[in-house]
C-alpha cells in the first residue's frame, strides 16, 4: 500500500490539478501538488529506512496486466529494492523541495496550476521508471519523463527558442529510445521475457554466445547492452546525444533543477545499474560505457569553461558529472555511480535553485557577464551556492568529495587502457570542474557589480518558500556524503545493496579503489584547489586576462564557445537532409513519379474524362456502379452456366 | 446466447434509419434538424446493439459466432455472416465511430443534409457488412458498395478540388476492384463455393495462389494504402468533409488490413510467404517515406494523412510476421489508429469550422484561447507518436516485437519511423498550438463547445484506457489469431511434404 501511495499520490495530484486547476485556483493547486509530493517524499524515507538501511526484503506489488500475447507478458508492477529505494528518496525529496520552491519562483506566472501539474506528472513518470520490474514499464516511465520534460521545457510556449528546445529534447531522446526499443525487442527475442527476474536468471547462460544481428556475427549480450546503452546515452545526455540538454535550459529554472540535473538525466545511470546483472556479462559494452562517460566528462567540462549563461554552465557541469557516473558504471563500480548520483542530486539541485534565486533577484538576467557583486546583497544565497560549488569541486568532507574522489580512485586502480583513459579524463575533469564552477561564483557574487543600478537596487534574498528548500539542499550538499558513504561504498556496502547490484566476483573495483595509496588522495584535491585558485586569479585578481587568452587562442575559444560545433554538424547531416528528402519525395516521388505515371497520366490518356467529370460527379458513380453490375452479372451468369 | 439475428440487425438498422430520413417531409430547417436527430439516434442505437455482440462474444473459441446463413443467390452463394475474434472489434469500431461522424457534421453540413445523412447510414451498413460477411460474393458486394457513399461524400460535400480527389480515389480503387473481382470468380470456379469458412481450409494450388494473392493484393494495398498506391489518400482526405475523413481513416483503411488477414494470409499461405519480402519492403518504405513527407506538409489534413500511411505500414508488417505478437499488434494498431486518426481529423475539423482553412501557417498560439482543445490535441498527438500509456504504443510495440523475431532489418528500419513520427507530430503541434497569439482572427476563437467536448472526451479516455489496459481488446483476438497461425503452419507443412514427395519421385 505504501508503495502504491508513493507512486500514485503525485499522479492523482497531477490529474486533479491538470484538469481542474482553473477551478481550484492557484493556491489550492500549489498546495495540493506540494502536499502530495511531500507525502510521497516522507513515505519514501520510511521505505528507505526499512529496505535500504534496515533489513526489509525487496517488495513486488502487482498492479495490473498490461500486454499479454503468448509469451509476451508485461505487467504493471512496483518493485522496490535498495536501488529503487535510493532513487525514491532522490526523486521524491528533490521533487518535493522543487515543488515548494516553485511556489515562490513562479509567483508572477499566470499558469501556475499547469506548471504544478506538469511537475507532479513528471514525478509520477519518474517513479514508474524507478519502480519498474520489467523493461517495458521502465520504457513507459522513460518516455513519460520525456513527455513531461518536453512540456516543461516548452512551458513558456510563446518563446520560439523554448519550443525549439522542447522538440529537440524529445526528438534527440527518441534517437536514444530507438536503441532502447531495439534492445527490448532483442531481449525478448533472446530471453523470451521482458521482466528483470527472468532476464537476470538467464543472463549467465547466454553470456559468451553469439548471434547474427543485422548480418553481423556478434556477442549476444554485448549487442543487447549496447542497444540499451544508446537509450541511456540519450536520456543522460552523453556525448553525441547530449545536444538537447543545454538547450533544455529554456525551461523554468525549477525544472532544470529537478529534471535536468537531479532526476531524469540520471535515469540512464539508473538503468545500467538496474541491469548490472546483464551488463556485467558484456565487458566490451562496459568498456564503451567507460569511454563515452570519460569523454563526456572531459568534453562537457571544456565547454563549461567559456559559457556565459549561468544555467548553461551548470547544465554542462551536469553533463560532465553524468559522464563521471558512467565512467564508474563502465568500471563496474555501480555503487560508486549510484553514490555520485545521490550526492550530485543534492548539490546540483542546490546550484540550479540557487542560480534560480539569482535570476529571480536580477529580473531574469542569466548572463554572468552582467552580474557580479551580489555577495553584499544576497550573502545567504552566496554561502549556500558556495557550499554546492565546493561539493561539486570535490573539496574534502563536502558530499561530492566522497563520491567523486572514489570514482577517480576507481579509475586509478583499474587496469588496462580504457581505465587509464578514464583516469586521465577524470583528473583533467576535476581541475576543469573546479575552475568553471568557481568562475561562475566569482563572476556572480564577487568583484564589481556589472548589472544596471536599477536592477541591483531591487535585488534581494529569495523569500522563505524558496529559501528553505535551498537550506535543506545545502545541508544535503554538505553532509549527506559524510553520513552515507559507509553504506553506499564503505563497510556496510554488502548489507546495503544486497542483491540489487551485481559485480562479478573477480573484479571488485571499490575494494581496489580503497587500496589506492594515501598520497593519491591528495592529487584530486590539489587539482581542485588549483582550479579554484586559478579562476580566482583570472576573474578577480586580473579580470583582463581571460579576454587576452581568448584573443590569442581565438579558434580554440570559438570552438569551445560553440560547443564543438555539434549542433551545426547535426543540422547539416540530419536535419536539413531530412527536410530536403521529405520535400523531394513529396513533390518528386508522389507528385511527378507516382501521380505522373499513375492516375494523372491515365487521366491525360483518357482525355476529356476529367472535364466531363466537372459537370456531373455522378458520371463516375454511374461508371463505377456499371462496372460492379457487370461483375455481379458475370458471377450470376457463371453460376447459371456452371450450375 | 442471443436467439435473434443480432448481426443482421446491426448491419441493417442504419438502413432503417435511412428509410425514416427519406420520408421526412416539411420545412427545410425542420427537415434538417429531424434528419440529424434520426441519424444520431440510429447510430447510437446501432452502437448499443453492437455492444451486445462484444459482451456475448465467447473469447475461448476461434469459431465464427452469431452466425446466420440464408439462401441467397444459390446454394453456394449465400447470405452467410458471422464474427470471430478478428472481425468483431472492427464491427464495434465502425458502429462506435458513426455517432461521432454524425455529431461532427451537426453544424458544418448545411446543404443536402438529408442526402448526407443517408449516405453515412448506408456507409455504416456496408462497413458492418464487410467485416461480418462469411461469403465471398457478399463480401465483395459490401466492399464495393461502400465506396459509393464515400464518393458522394467527397464529391458532393467536399472541398474545392473535390472532383480531382474523387476521380483519383475512383481510379485507384477501380483498378484494385477489377482484379479482385477476377480473383473472386476464379476462386468460385476452382472451389465451387463462395463460402469463406470453407475457402479458409480449401488449400489452393500454389501457382493459382500466386495469382489470386496478387489480385487481392491489388485491392487491399490500394485500400490500406501501401506505398506506392497511397497518393489518393492525402487528396481524398484534404477534400473530404471532416466526418468523411474520420470514417475514411478510421474504418475504410482498415478494410485493407482486414482483407489481408481474412483472405490473403489464410487462403493463400504459400503465396503469402513468398510475397512477404515484398510486403516488408513496401511497408518499410511507407513508414520512412511517408514520415519524411509528413515532416514538410503545410496542410494539416495532408500531414495526418501521410502519418496514416506510415502507421498502416506498421500494420502490414505486423500481419505478415506470422507471429502472435505481430498479428495481434497489427490488429491492435488498426483499432488504435481508428481512434487516434479519427480523433486527429476531428481536431482538424474543430479549427477548420472556425477559420475555414487547413493551412498550418495560418494558425499559431491557439493554446492561449483554446486550452481544452490543446489538451485533447496533445493526447492525440502523443498517441500518434506512440507514447507508452496510449493505445498507439501497444500496437506499435507488439508489431515490432513480432517482426524482430523474423527479420531484424525490418525491425530496425521500422523503429526509425518512431523517431520521425515524433518529429512531424510535435512540429505540427508546435506550429498550430504554441507560439505567440498574433493573428487577429485567431484571438476570438472559442474553446471547445459542449458538442465538441462530447466528441473528443470519450476518445481521450479510450485512448488512454486501452493504452494502459488493452486486455479487453487483446483477449478477444487470442483464440482466432492462434488458430490462424496454427492453420498457417499446418498448411505450409503439408505443402512442403507434398513438395518433398514430389522431389522424392
Amino acid at each position: 500500500m505504501i508503495y502504491v501511495l508513493i507512486v500514485f499520490l503525485p499522479a492523482l495530484a497531477a490529474v486533479l490539478v491538470g484538469l481542474l486547476g482553473r477551478r481550484l485556483g492557484d493556491r489550492a493547486s500549489q498546495l495540493l501538488t506540494c502536499l502530495a509530493v511531500t507525502a510521497s517524499a516522507l513515505l519514501s524515507l520510511v521505505v528507505f529506512f526499512d529496505i535500504a538501511l534496515g533489513s526489509g526484503e525487496p517488495q513486488r506489488v502487482q498492479l495490473l496486466t498490461w500486454i499479454l500475447s503468448e509469451e509476451l507478458r508485461v505487467q504493471w508492477a512496483l518493485y522496490v529494492d535498495t536501488l529503487t529505494a535510493v532513487m525514491l528518496v532522490v526523486v521524491n525529496v528533490v521533487s518535493a523541495l522543487v515543488h515548494w520552491y516553485s511556489i515562490g519562483y513562479m509567483d508572477h506566472d499566470p499558469h501556475k496550476p499547469r506548471f504544478m501539474a506538469y511537475l507532479s506528472l513528471f514525478t509520477f513518470a519518474m517513479l514508474m521508471l524507478v519502480t519498474a520490474d520489467n523493461l517495458v514499464q521502465m520504457f513507459f516511465g522513460w518516455e513519460g519523463v520525456g513527455l513531461a520534460s518536453y512540456l516543461l521545457i516548452g512551458f513558456w510556449y510563446e518563446k520560439p527558442s523554448a519550443n525549439a528546445a522542447a522538440i529537440k529534447a524529445f526528438v534527440v531522446n527518441r534517437v536514444g529510445d530507438f536503441g532502447f526499443a531495439l534492445g527490448i525487442f532483442g531481449i525478448f527475442f533472446v530471453f523470451g521475457a521482458v521482466d528483470f527476474a527472468s532476464i537476470f536468471q538467464t543472463a549467465p547462460n547466454v553470456a559468451g554466445k553469439t548471434w547474427t544481428f543485422l548480418g553481423m556475427q556478434l556477442d549476444i549480450l554485448t549487442t543487447l547492452t549496447m542497444l540499451l546503452f544508446v537509450g541511456a546515452m540519450g536520456k543522460s545526455a552523453q556525448l553525441f546525444l547530449h545536444t538537447w540538454l543545454p538547450d533544455a535550459m529554456e525551461g523554468p529554472t525549477p525544472v532544470s533543477a529537478l529534471i535536468h540535473a537531479a532526476t531524469m538525466v540520471t535515469a540512464g545511470v539508473f538503468m545500467v545499474c538496474r541491469l548490472s546483472p546483464v551488463f556485467e556479462y558484456a565487458p566490451d559494452t562496459l568498456a564503451v560505457v567507460t569511454i563515452i562517460g570519460a569523454s563526456t566528462a572531459f568534453f562537457a567540462a571544456t565547454v563549461g569553461l567559456v559559457q556565459n549563461d549561468i544555467k548553461r554552465i551548470v547544465a554542462y557541469s551536469t553533463c560532465s558529472q553524468l559522464g563521471y557516473m558512467f565512467m564508474a558504471v563502465g568500471l563496474s563500480a555501480y555503487s560508486a555511480a549510484m553514490f555520485h548520483l545521490f550526492t550530485h542530486a543534492f548539490f546540483k539541485a542546490l546550484l540550479f535553485l540557487g542560480s534560480g534565486a539569482v535570476i529571480h533577484a536580477l529580473h531574469d538576467e542569466q548572463d554572468i557577464r552582467r552580474m557580479g557583486g551580489l555577495w553584499s546583497i544576497m550573502p545567504l544565497t552566496g554561502i549556500m551556492m558556495w557550499a554546492g560549488t565546493l561539493s561539486l569541486a570535490g573539496i574534502p568532507f563536502f558530499s561530492g568529495y566522497y563520491s567523486k574522489d572514489l570514482i577517480v580512485e576507481v579509475a586509478f586502480a583499474g587496469h588496462g587502457l580504457v581505465a587509464q583513459y578514464a583516469f586521465w579524463m577524470a583528473l583533467i575533469g576535476v581541475f576543469l570542474t573546479a575552475f568553471y564552477s568557481s568562475r561562475l561564483m566569482w563572476m556572480t557574487f564577487h568583484g564589481p557589480a556589472r548589472a544596471e543600478k536599477s536592477v541591483m537596487a531591487h535585488a534581494h534574498e529569495p523569500p522563505l518558500v524558496m529559501g528553505i528548500p535551498l537550506m535543506i539542499l545545502t545541508l544535503g550538499a554538505i553532509a549527506v556524503g559524510f553520513f552515507t558513504h559507509d553504506y553506499f561504498t564503505g563497510h556496510e556496502m554488502q548489507e546495503f545493496w544486497r542483491e540489487s547490484l551485481l559485480v562479478l566476483g573477480d573484479h571488485d573495483p571499490i575494494e581496489a579503489a580503497h587500496h589506492a595509496p594515501l598520497w593519491f588522495k591528495f592529487v584530486p584535491l590539489g587539482l581542485a584547489g588549483a582550479g579554484i585558485a586559478l579562476s580566482w586569479y583570472m576573474y578577480i585578481r586580473n579580470p583582463a586576462l581571460p579576454r587576452r587568452i581568448a584573443e590569442t587562442n581565438w579558434p580554440l575559444y570559438q570552438f569551445l564557445l560553440n560547443k564543438w560545433y555539434f549542433d551545426e554538424l547535426y543540422d547539416l547531416v540530419f536535419v536539413r537532409p531530412a527536410r530536403w528528402l521529405g520535400r523531394t519525395l513529396w513533390k518528386g516521388g508522389d507528385g511527378r513519379i507516382i501521380d505522373g505515371f499513375g492516375p494523372d497520366g491515365l487521366a491525360a490518356m483518357v482525355g476529356n474524362l476529367a472535364r466531363r467529370a466537372g459537370q456531373a460527379q455522378t458520371g463516375y458513380l454511374y461508371h463505377y456502379a456499371f462496372a460492379m453490375l457487370i461483375g455481379i452479372a458475370l458471377i450470376v451468369t457463371w453460376f447459371l452456366v456452371a450450375g | 446466447m442471443i436467439d435473434w439475428p443480432i448481426l443482421s440487425v446491426v448491419t441493417f438498422l442504419p438502413l432503417v434509419g435511412a428509410f425514416f430520413i427519406l420520408i421526412v417531409r416539411g420545412e427545410e430547417a425542420t427537415v434538417a434538424r429531424n434528419t440529424r436527430y434520426i441519424a444520431l439516434w440510429t447510430t447510437v442505437i446501432t452502437f448499443a446493439v453492437s455492444i451486445l455482440l462484444w459482451t456475448h462474444f465467447e473469447i475461448a473459441t476461434p469459431e465464427f459466432q452469431f452466425v446466420e446463413k440464408r439462401a441467397w443467390l444459390s446454394d453456394t452463394i449465400t447470405y452467410h455472416v458471422g464474427l470471430d475474434g478478428i472481425s468483431l472489434l472492427f464491427v464495434i469500431l465502425s458502429t462506435f465511430l458513426m455517432p461521432f461522424c454524425i455529431l461532427a457534421s451537426w453544424d458544418s453540413v448545411q446543404v443536402r443534409v438529408k442526402e448526407y445523412m443517408i449516405a453515412f447510414l448506408v456507409m455504416e451498413t456496408t462497413m458492418v457488412g464487410v467485416f461480418s460477411s462469411l461469403d465471398l460474393v457478399l463480401f465483395y458486394l459490401f466492399f464495393e458498395a461502400g465506396l459509393i457513399p464515400m464518393f458522394l461524400i467527397i464529391g458532393v460535400w467536399g472541398g474545392l478540388n473535390r472532383i480531382y480527389a474523387t476521380f483519383k480515389f475512383f481510379l485507384y480503387t477501380l483498378l484494385g476492384s477489377v482484379l479482385m473481382l477476377l480473383a473472386v470468380l476464379a476462386m468460385y470456379f476452382e472451389a465451387g463455393t463462395a463460402d469463406i469458412p470453407t475457402l479458409l481450409t480449401y488449400g489452393f494450388d500454389p501457382t493459382l495462389q500466386t495469382w489470386l494473392w496478387i489480385a487481392f493484393f491489388a485491392s487491399f494495398a490500394v485500400k490500406i494504402p501501401m506505398w506506392p498506391f497511397h497518393t489518393w489518400l492525402p487528396d481524398a482526405h484534404v477534400e473530404a468533409p471532416t466526418a468523411g475523413s474520420v470514417i475514411l481513416a478510421a474504418v475504410l483503411l482498415k478494410m485493407g488490413g482486414y482483407g489481408f488477414i481474412r483472405f490473403s494470409i489464410p487462403m493463400f499461405p504459400e503465396a503469402s510467404v513468398m510475397f512477404t519480402p515484398l510486403v516488408y519492403t513496401l511497408s518499410v518504405i511507407a513508414v520512412i517515406y511517408a514520415s519524411l513527407v509528413a515532416l514538410v506538409q503545410e496542410d494539416m489534413k495532408k500531414l495526418v494523412a501521410y502519418s496514416s500511411v506510415a502507421h498502416m505500414g506498421f500494420v502490414t508488417i505486423g500481419l505478415f510476421t506470422m507471429t502472435p505478437q505481430g498479428i495481434e499488434g497489427g490488429l491492435m494498431q488498426m483499432l488504435s489508429h481508428g481512434l487516434v486518426s479519427g480523433a486527429l481529423f476531428l481536431c482538424v475539423g474543430v479549427v477548420y469550422d472556425r477559420l475555414h482553412t487547413r493551412e498550418i501557417a495560418r494558425y499559431g498560439g491557439l493554446v492561449n484561447t483554446m486550452p481544452k482543445y490543446a489538451f485533447a490535441f496533445m493526447v492525440f498527438t502523443m498517441a500518434n507518436v506512440g507514447l507508452p500509456g496510449t493505445s498507439g504504443f501497444v500496437g506499435e510495440f507488439m508489431v515490432l516485437v513480432g517482426v524482430f523475431q523474423v527479420n531484424q532489418w525490418v525491425a530496425a528500419f521500422t523503429t526509425l519511423g518512431v523517431i520521425l513520427s515524433a518529429a512531424y507530430a510535435l512540429w505540427l503541434y508546435r506550429r498550430v498550438m504554441f507560439g505567440p497569439l498574433e493573428k487577429a482572427d485567431l484571438m476570438g476563437m472559442l474553446d471547445l463547445n459542449r458538442r465538441e467536448m462530447a466528441l473528443l472526451a470519450p476518445l481521450v479516455i479510450l485512448i488512454i484506457l486501452f493504452g494502459v489496459y488493452p486486455q479487453p481488446l487483446l483477449e478477444v483476438m487470442h483464440a482466432s489469431v492462434d488458430n490462424l497461425i496454427s492453420q498457417h503452419t499446418a498448411s505450409l507443412e503439408a505443402a512442403s511434404r507434398v513438395a518433398a514427395t514430389a522431389v522424392g519421385h
